[in-house]
């Protein structure tokens, strides 16, 4: 479970969070939608504990993130996270690119290593492209391998942030295929998006933030279809 | 206007020790690489590190690195110690001399190397459960010496170009210090210099030739 | 308290010596320059076939020790009985060097303007002459400068060799006065200070230059 608890962020004087509430409950999709600044992706770097926070506390599994006596590398260990930029390690294949926080931050084996990272780039469709360089793939075959990348640390929650912004549109769906299957195996997640479609179809929760408040957060049917806030309906009508 | 009669075969004859001392030059050259790369890495790790008692040493090794010339470092290790009761050998006067000044000039080389390469990746690393040390070593070091690959070559050279400084030292075991040698008993001056020379570039041309095949080899990506 | 025997008539000493040191570096660094516009204009201008060998002589004075080309020089004035004084001999060796050096970075600069740039001043009626003068030269000398005060600065450092043939530069100075008064580490103190304060400004300009031109491409 992860519990956010009245966190404020600050950059500067650029106030990006402004007390949010939010519990995510284990097997749970929740999709963040909003306008861009509005302090979204910034929650997902605390979650991780990559980014400090200025007051309130985050808890994952009981544990607080932001606590001086927390292991952060530990706990990472348990949440992965897919950036907008996909970061692929350009001096490492796409197996290497798997296989290495696995053996040099858990102490796999190399042969343990190697069948989990096998076993998640099948899954996301990549398991012919084992020995390649990632600056041969596609920017949405990289997408797929960070995401791979990420699950074979066997992490408990799934961070994804605006992962299919940097890509061309006809290779959005790939990536989305990707996210949905992982929901169906009921993987606990956080979804900063801009795809509509996805936070309607996939997700359980959505939740609408703005100018750093999480201004109204509900099932989709009713943010999609009886939004309670002006602010939702306003943002909505712009993106469609 | 040549009342000189040049003798070549009297070159060619010491030609067996001046490759022995080829070999102590490649050997001078490689090791102040080694050591040179190593200290460079830790003194760009300094420079771009917060703390000021870091960054001040480092910043003063690079500059007086770059700011004089080699041979007056290689002075500064041979004579200068001298103050102080520290007598090096030649061949270690050399040596730190040559490696003072890589450090120096590949301190920049890395720092640049290190600006090109995006903090995201590091980030991703961090967010993969590395720790900072973990994630320079695994993820931003082998990306940092790729590009710096060939400026890092460069320098190979210049080192092997620099051990001929030894023989102002006192150096006779090196390329340079045992012509100096045969010169001395043979006056040969053109002839064995001119055949230390063609050593010399072979010498540095088969190091490039080496380091593209290393390239080639290292870097699939 | 640290007391030396270094007198003031001993600082003059070195400051001769730095004046030696100065006037090879620009004899050979205006030789240099002027050889090296002339050598990368035509690298860059005539087909690389042509070039070949300017361009493995080049090559040769950046692979050789600068040690060897000296000495391998004073030895065949000495054969060529052309009776160069030890100061011209350096001056021209070390002009050659710097030469090698300058082309590459001649060649750079031009290459590095672009085509179209070039061809949209020949398209106004530009003669090859104002082409170069006008467009090419300005442009290519803010990519050249940069390196050419390093290059400069580059050729001042390995001045220093010019006294295995016996000149009494900077360094060369501070070894006499080491050997007499016997106190190395100072002298070689000063020395080094010397040098820096020599260098150290002009290689920050430089590096200030680079960046703030980066900065407006």
């Amino acid at each position: 479970m992860i519990e956010i608890e009245n966190v404020h962020k600050s950059f500067g004087a650029l106030e990006v969070l402004k007390g949010i509430n939010l519990t995510v409950d284990k097997g749970e999709v929740v999709s963040v939608i909003g306008g861009s600044g509005s302090g979204k992706s910034t929650l997902l770097t605390c979650i991780n504990g990559l980014e400090p926070i200025d007051s309130g506390r985050i808890l994952v599994d009981g544990t607080e993130v932001h606590a001086k006596t927390t292991d952060l590398n530990l706990l990472r260990r348990k949440i992965g996270i897919v950036f907008q930029q996909f970061n692929a390690f350009p001096h490492l294949t796409v197996l290497e690119n798997v296989t290495l926080a696995p053996r040099k931050v858990k102490g796999m084996s190399r042969r343990d290593a190697e069948e989990i990272a096998v076993q998640q780039l099948s899954h996301v469709g990549l398991a012919d492209k084992l020995k390649v360089y990632p600056n041969r793939l596609s920017g949405g075959q990289q997408q797929r391998m960070a995401i791979a990348r990420a699950l074979a640390m066997s992490p408990d929650y799934m961070l994804f942030d605006e992962v299919t912004s940097a890509l061309d549109p006809q290779l959005v769906g790939e990536v989305l295929d990707t996210l949905k299957m992982l929901a169906d195996d009921g993987m606990t997640m956080i979804c900063v998006t801009h795809e509509m479609s996805f936070a309607r179809d996939v997700s359980n929760r959505v939740a609408f933030f703005h100018k750093g408040v999480m201004a109204e957060i509900g099932p989709p049917e009713q943010i999609f279809g009886d939004a309670q806030h002006e602010e939702t309906r306003n943002f909505l009508s712009s993106v469609r | 206007m040549f009342d000189y009669t040049f003798q070549w075969r009297q070159a060619f004859r010491a030609l067996p020790q001046m490759l022995d001392g080829a070999l102590v030059t490649m050997q001078i050259a490689v090791l102040s690489m080694v050591i040179g790369i190593t200290i460079a890495v830790l003194l760009a790790v300094a420079r771009n590190s917060g703390s000021k008692w870091l960054q001040w040493p480092a910043m003063a090794w690079v500059e007086v690195a770059r700011n004089t010339p080699a041979l007056f470092q290689i002075y500064m290790a041979h004579f200068g110690l001298g103050s102080f009761g520290i007598y090096l050998s030649p061949f270690v006067a050399l040596l730190a001399g040559i490696t003072f000044n890589n450090a120096g000039y590949l301190c920049e080389t890395f720092r640049g190397a290190l600006r090109a390469i995006p903090g995201t990746q590091v980030r991703a690393g961090r967010s993969l459960g590395m720790g900072q040390a973990k994630a320079f070593r695994l993820i931003v070091m082998p990306q940092m010496f790729r590009i710096a690959f060939l400026p890092t070559t460069n320098q190979m050279v210049w080192a092997i170009l620099m051990t001929s400084l030894g023989v102002t030292v006192g150096m006779s075991t090196d390329l340079t210090g045992v012509t100096q040698d045969l010169n001395a008993r043979t006056f040969r001056t053109f002839e064995l210099f001119a055949l230390a020379a063609v050593l010399y570039y072979c010498i540095a041309k088969a190091v490039m030739f080496a380091a593209r095949l290393v390239a080639w080899r290292l870097f699939r990506y | 308290m640290f007391e030396t025997s270094l007198s003031f008539n001993d600082i003059l000493f070195l400051i001769r010596g730095a004046g030696v040191t100065l006037s090879i570096t620009i004899l050979a660094v205006v030789g240099g320059t002027l050889l090296g516009l002339l050598f990368g204009v035509l690298r860059s201008h005539v087909s690389p076939w042509l070039t070949l060998p300017l361009v493995f002589v080049l090559d040769i004075f950046r692979s050789v020790p600068l040690l060897i080309q000296l000495i391998l020089a004073n030895a065949f004035q000495a054969i060529a009985g052309l009776q160069l004084s030890p100061f011209v001999t350096s001056c021209v060796v070390l002009a050659l060097y710097t030469s090698a050096y300058c082309t590459e970075i001649v060649r750079g600069a031009i290459d590095a303007v672009p085509v179209v740039t070039r061809r949209a001043a020949r398209s106004l009626g530009l003669s090859w002459g104002q082409d170069m003068t006008q467009i090419v030269f300005p442009m290519a000398l803010r990519v050249a400068l940069p390196s050419w005060i390093g290059l400069t600065l580059g050729v001042m450092k390995d001045s220093a060799l010019v006294l295995w043939l016996g000149i009494i530069e900077l360094l060369r100075a501070s070894q006499i006065l080491v050997t007499r008064l016997q106190e190395p580490m100072f002298i070689l103190l000063i020395t080094g200070a010397i040098y820096f304060a020599l260098s150290f400004p002009i290689a920050r300009l430089g590096g200030r230059l680079e960046k703030r031109w980066q900065e407006n491409d």
